[in-house]
């Protein structure tokens, strides 16, 4: 029988919103307080959701494998960054919805543990984004 | 293959269960359900079977199966889905921790 299981990561990271195609004064109207020169920094909250069939041993998928790929493809290659200087955003603005996306990305392509359902980042207690299957 | 949770002695967990009810909205009472029944129906089939309890011993279901929590899921939609009568279950979350839960739709899904 087919159940959910999410799994929670935490990483912190920093950003500066700010779009080369749009001027100065663009570029402040649009991001606010989130195109500040020098940055500003989150403690990210990531929900990974994967799906599959229970097997025999009780598990959708075995959680050393999930929380290993995790570990080593995504959160060492954010956790402490300016993601600005990260090679996955040098044509796009790292958004928390670009980030979600780079995430569901890499999640797709290296877990195949169980299907990929859901991946949600949360910025902040008050907003998050998440990419569905 | 389960690690620490392969510990000889056990150990605990303090699980939290979301128990998610769907139906039409009753046009006298405004309610999904009897939260009062609903209430009984969860402290009967699940508090008082699990709570405090050794689920790999004192639990039927788990003679047979390992009690991770994907099983924990299914088997309390397992005990709720008969008992309910004018509301459908709809989900059960059971969270092992803040950090890792479960959700179980049933045989359908």
């Amino acid at each position: 029988m087919k159940a959910y299981l999410h799994r929670r990561y935490r990483f912190s990271a920093s950003h500066r919103l700010h779009s080369s195609e749009m001027s100065e004064e663009e570029n402040r109207s649009t991001y606010g307080k989130c195109n500040n020169p020098h940055g500003h920094g989150h403690n990210y909250v990531l929900e990974v959701t994967v799906s599959g069939q229970v097997d025999g041993n009780g598990m959708v998928c075995n959680l050393v494998d999930l929380d290993g790929c995790v570990q080593s493809e995504v959160v060492t290659l954010f956790d402490l960054e300016n993601l600005n200087n990260r090679p996955e955003f040098a044509n796009s603005v790292p958004t928390t919805e670009n980030l979600c996306i780079v995430i569901y990305d890499i999640l797709k392509r290296k877990f195949s543990g169980a299907h990929l359902e859901r991946v949600r980042l949360e910025e902040t207690m008050m907003n998050s984004f998440e990419i569905s299957s | 293959m389960f690690g620490k949770c392969n510990n000889p002695n056990g150990h605990g967990h303090n699980y939290v269960l979301e128990v998610t009810v769907k139906g039409e909205v009753d046009p006298r009472s405004g309610f999904v359900v009897d939260l009062k029944q609903l209430k009984e129906v969860m402290n009967h089939e699940v508090l008082d079977a699990m709570d405090h309890r050794f689920l790999n011993k004192e639990v039927p279901e788990f003679a047979s199966r390992i009690p991770t929590t994907e099983n924990l899921a299914m088997v309390i939609w397992n005990r709720l889905a008969p008992k309910l009568t004018k509301a459908k279950l709809h989900r059960v979350r059971v969270y092992e921790n803040h950090d890792l839960f479960v959700d179980f739709y049933g045989e359908s899904s």
